[in-house]
This record gives structure tokens, sequence and C-alpha cells, in this order.
């Protein structure tokens, strides 16, 4: 059953340059105990749309569910409710902690919103701290007096103190460093499997959500190119973006990393304000013909692949043509 | 089925003399609880034509190595208080600060991480680089602004002409840090250090600016220091690894070696911890336990001995030196040692 979804979901800002469609017609599902990966360049929209699952951004157009009750219009004390069953991690340890309060208040700071009482709150703030893997002495000392591995866990511990269905974790790794990450990730997967807990996890670290996601969704320009599982994805991507992506991304294999025969994807990514015709990636895509300057691709299943679809009228599977980036990535999987 | 093609990247002249030496170099620095050693007696050597990736977390002292390097260590509280910096044949820890100026940007060049802050806001990208022109290769107005954007168009700026006028608010972050790389290669520098120089763009913009910085040195054969702390960067375009904890070097070895058999335990835990193709999907990572000490709370002996899975009494007691298990290879382990002998 899914615990967190939207349909159609667009969020859009006016700037004084033009409407600026940071999210269009997204529609996802996260199910319990799942991880689902969203990955994409920065400016794609997928921190938007976090941020607009939480109802912390208005959504323009479309609809969010958490465990099938439509929150997209509750007001706030009824979205207060909700919090409970949907938080977030963010991604600067440093800036998400109020410097001001103890590390006890910290993490106690949504029960005591929830209406907890003290005492009650003292005894969670106690089992969480443990159970993010910090000393009991953490609880009266202060954000600057930790490390930004740990930090991380004083974050991880306030989200999971109500009991949430699902964290929304937005680049929760990007800023540790290699070993303490590895920490993190270990512990956010520990987790899940003790509460079941179910993570959006939004990256743009593709070694990093490939080794956490059970499903994934690739966002371009604020669409989605590219969902299905991991697994179907990172062998054999559809959408010639995601494959690009997945060239792109350094291998820790220098054997590797030289028989690669790669084709780095040319250009940047186009200005959200004025996103091109037709299919948005046509402008840097290799294998773009003329239908795809004219006619947008439509989020579509790919035929014989079950919970597979892609946004592109020559995806690699269903056209095994395997033009440069797909012949990139046998090599990159095989070995 | 593995698309095998040949190296294409220049092969670093084997017998030919170090293009930079830089030997025992220690950075102290001074501050108010005393002195501390940020960089404690590193020796590292460049050839032209190739490149060496530095490796470590942060506060491992690479970026304070490199700033001794360009002769640009924040003072107070930081000093080069012991070692020299040959380049070809001249010891820059003995110029003085005049004629540092002179050398950097011409002979050396660095780049940083955040290529908006190392771009002066209220200057057009275009005169930030005939301003490097300017300083050490002066000509006339015409001829610098051709130069620079001769330079624009080798970094592979669309539309160079145009953007000459653009000012770095402008410009997306790739954009500028290309224009970063085009001052640093603006007067031809014999070694360039790149510090972080891909840690804040995409993954795609990532990949071009790495094969660009590839390119230009297949080009014109300069020495490049890659300082970074992600292992998949290290792999894509070293030649030699030298990995560094607590301001020292505690490996050092070609590439493949590196990779192939690590051998001290930090070096292993980092690439385990490092989630990887090969890896199980799924499967845990292996994690380095505690943090990166601080400097000023060093544990004696060995200082990473909190943290390893290999630790002995030794290892407490003891610092452990560099010691060279196979040519071309380094290493400051006593576990290592022990299981040589």
């Amino acid at each position: 059953m899914s615990i967190l979804s939207a349909r159609s979901l667009s969020v859009r800002f006016e700037t004084p340059r033009g409407t600026l469609q940071a999210v269009n017609d997204v529609s996802l599902d996260v199910n319990e105990r799942e991880t689902v990966g969203l990955v994409g360049e920065s400016g794609c929209g997928k921190s938007t749309l976090g941020k607009a699952l939480m109802r912390l951004v208005p959504a323009a157009e479309g609809r969010i569910f958490v465990s099938g009750q439509d929150i997209t219009r509750l007001g706030s004390k009824a979205i207060a409710a909700i919090r409970s069953d949907v938080q977030m991690i963010f991604q600067d340890p440093y800036g998400s902690l109020n410097p001001r309060h103890t590390v006890g208040k910290i993490i106690g700071q949504p029960l005591s919103v929830a209406g907890w009482k003290r005492a009650d709150i003292k005894a969670r703030v106690c089992e969480l701290v443990d159970k993010v893997g910090l000393p009991q002495a953490a609880l009266d000392r202060f954000p600057h007096e930790f490390s930004g591995g740990q930090r991380q866990r004083i974050g991880i511990a306030r989200a999971l103190a109500l009991n949430p269905k699902v964290v929304i974790c937005d680049e929760p790794v990007s800023a540790l460093d290699v070993s303490v990450r590895a920490q993190v990730i270990n512990l956010m997967k520990d987790l899940q499997a003790e509460t079941g807990v179910s993570f959006l996890f939004i990256s743009h670290d593709l070694s990093v959500v490939e080794h956490i996601s059970d499903r994934l969704l690739v966002m371009y320009l604020g669409r989605v190119v590219e969902s299905g599982k991991a697994a179907d994805i990172w062998p054999a991507p559809a959408h010639p973006y995601t494959a690009a992506l997945l060239a792109a991304a350094p291998v820790a294999n220098p054997k590797l990393a030289r028989s690669r025969t790669r084709k780095t994807l040319q250009g940047e990514l186009p200005s959200p304000l004025n996103p091109p015709q037709g299919c948005a990636f046509h402008t840097r895509c290799p294998i773009a013909q003329a239908r795809c300057h004219e006619e947008r691709p439509l989020l579509r299943s790919i035929e014989g692949h079950a919970g597979r679809q892609v946004a592109c009228h020559f995806d690699l599977v269903t056209h095994q043509k395997t033009p440069d980036l797909a012949a990139t990535e046998t090599s990159y999987v095989s070995a | 089925m593995l698309a095998l093609t040949e190296d294409k990247r220049p092969q670093p002249g084997r017998d030919a003399g170090p293009l930079l030496s830089v030997d025992e170099i220690e950075v102290t620095l001074f501050t108010r609880a005393g002195k501390l050693t940020a960089v404690d007696r590193l020796s590292l050597e460049v050839k032209s034509g190739e490149t060496l990736a530095i490796v470590g977390e942060s506060g491992c002292g690479k970026s304070i190595s490199a700033l001794a390097l360009m002769g640009l260590l924040p003072w107070p509280p930081a000093k080069l208080t012991h070692g020299k910096v040959v380049l070809e044949d001249r010891d820059l820890a003995r110029l003085s600060e005049r004629e540092m100026q002179d050398v950097r940007g011409k002979d050396l060049a660095m780049i940083f991480q955040d290529p908006m802050s190392s771009l002066n806001p209220v200057l057009t990208v275009g005169e930030q680089i005939v301003e490097v022109i300017a300083r050490h290769d002066p000509a006339s107005r015409k001829a610098m602004r051709e130069r620079a954007l001769e330079l624009m168009r080798k970094v592979k700026i669309p539309d160079a002409e145009r953007r000459f006028g653009d000012y770095p608010h402008q410009l997306s972050g790739g954009m500028n840090q290309r224009i970063v790389i085009a001052m640093a290669i603006a007067c031809q520098p014999k070694l360039l250090i790149a510090d972080e120089p891909t840690t804040a763009l995409d993954v795609t913009i990532q990949a071009q600016i790495l094969e660009l910085m590839k390119d230009l040195q297949a080009e014109t054969g300069m020495g490049l220091i890659i300082i970074t702390h992600d292992l998949g960067v290290v792999a894509e375009t070293a030649d030699r690894v030298l990995v560094m904890y607590a301001g020292r070097k505690v490996e050092e070895g070609t590439v493949d070696t590196v990779f192939d058999e690590p051998l001290h335990p930090y070096t292993r835990g980092l690439m385990g911890a490092t989630p990887s193709a090969t890896d199980q999907p799924h499967g845990r990572l292996s994690e380095i336990p505690g943090s990166v000490p601080a400097l000023a709370a060093l544990p004696v002996g060995c200082a990473f001995n909190n943290r390893c899975p290999s630790a002995f009494e030794r290892c407490f007691a003891e610092r452990p030196v560099l010691t060279r298990p196979a040519a071309g290879r380094q290493v400051a382990c006593f576990a290592v040692q022990q299981e040589g002998a």
C-alpha cells in the first residue's frame, strides 16, 4: 500500500522573468518499507518536489496523498497532524539544527509540538539518541560540538521521533566525508529494517542512490523522464538522459574507467524559465530526431517490462539500436 | 561485454626528472591553543604530463598543502615551517612574495572548488582573463582580448564573443569553472593544482570538466595535481595517488596498484566505504568507525589507531614512518610492515 503518493503534481514559481515551472505533472508512489530514489541534476526540480510533498511549497496543480488521505488542501491545523507521518532530513547538517538549542531539545521538539508529556518526551529522546548511535551525554550539548556526521545523526533522530511512515531525505549524505557517509547510509538502512519507515531519497549522487534505492525516478527539467526498479534501470537505462547520467558518474576503478568509451553529455541544463519545445532533453540528446524537436514524449510504460516507464520516443530498451551511450553502459555494468 | 579501448592518456616521461619536487614540507598553525601541525613532513613529486591525485577527507591537510605549494598560506595562523618546494630548479619556499607573484599564474596555477568565489563579481569574465594576461604577458588591448577569446574557445565556452562581456552571475557553475580554467592556463603553466575542481558541479558537468582538463594536459604537457575526496575522480584522472590522513602521507603509489591492492587500512576503509558498480546492491557498506580526529587532539602513536581494525600495541606507542614495500610505493603502517616481514 502506498504511504505517500502524488498525482499530476505541479509547482510553479512566479519570478520577475516569468513563470518557472519547477515541477511539472509528476506522479509517484512510495510504498511501505520502500526506498525510492529521486535523481537528476541541480535545477531539475527534485528538491522542490520534496518540499511540495511536505506541503512546504504550495502545489499549483495535482494532489498529494498520505496513506490514502488527500492532504493537498488541508488547513494548517490538519496538516500539523499529518506531519507526524511525513518527516524530512536536510542536506546541510549545520543549517538545519538550531545552534541555540541543546540536542535533547532539538530531538524532542517534534514531540512537544505533537503535545507529548514532558516525561514521555524525555524517555523517547533517550531512546532515539541511542538508536542513532550517539552517547546519552550528547543530549545536553549543542550542535556546534558535533561533527557533520554526528549532526546528521541528530537530524535523523529528530525526523524519526514521531515514528513517521515516510521520511523525505534531501541529499542527506552529500555534505559528509566518505567514511562518515557510509556510516549514515548504513544507519538509515538499519533503521528502515527496524521500524519499517519508507524513504524518498533525493540525491544527485548516483552511486549512493543505486546502493540504497528499490525504485528510481529520474527527473529532467521538472518532469519524470524514467521510472522503475533500480535493478532494472541500472543495467539497461531506457532514457538517453539516464544513460548519460550513469555514463558520467565516475567509477572508482581505474582500469574500468580507462576502458570505458565515455561519451560525455554535451551542453548544460537549459533554463527552466524557457524550456525547449518538444522533448526538453533534445538539445543535449545524442539520439534526438526531428520528431523530438516538435512533439513532447509522454511518460508511458515500456512494453514487456512491468513497472518501467519512460518519456522518450526512441527509448533504448524498446529500440535496441544501442547508440554510443547505451554501449557505454553495457561495458560499465558487465565488469 | 567490455569495450576495450587503448589508453589515450599521455604517458608521463618515466626517465625525466620531476617538474615539481616537494621535500618534507611542514605547515604549522600558530593558534591561541598552541602550535598545531597541519601538514607533517609531506614529500611528493610530479613530472611533466603526469597527474597526481591527493586524496583524503576534510581536515586531512590536502588543501592547505596545496596553498603551501602556491605560497598562499593564510598568515596568521598558517606558516611553512620546514621543507622545500622545488619547481624545476627553483626553491619556491625561499622566494619573496614579490618573486612568488611572478611565479603564480605563470609557472604555477591553481583552481578552486567554488568558481564563484574565485571570480570577481563586478568584472566581466573576459576582463578577468585579460587581467591575468596583462600581469604576466602584456600586449596591446586588442591582442590580449583576442588571446582571451581564444582561451575561452579552448575551454569550450560556446559563443565566446558574446560571453566575453558577461558577469560571473550570468553564467552557470560549469561555465564559470571553465573561465577559471581559462585564467589558470592563460600563461601556459608548467603545473596546475586543482583543489576539488568538480565537487560543486553536477555529474554530467563534472565529466565535461575532467575531460577538458585531460585534453588540455595532453596538449600542453603540464603537470597536474588534483585534490579530491572522490575516489571515482581519482580513478578517472590520476596516474599516481597520494592518500593523506591527519596531515601526513599514509600511502602513495600508481593508481592501478593502489586501487588493486590498497595497503594502508585507511585507504582500504575509504575504498570499502565507496559504493561502486561491483557492489552487491543493498549490501552493507563497510564503514570506518568514528571520525577524523581534531588536529589538537591527535592520538599518540599512529593518528589512525583509534579507527583502525588492524591496530596493535606498537601503533599506540610510536608513529609509523613511510616504508617502501615496492618501487614507487610508499605506506606508513606497522601492520603492513609486520605482514611484509
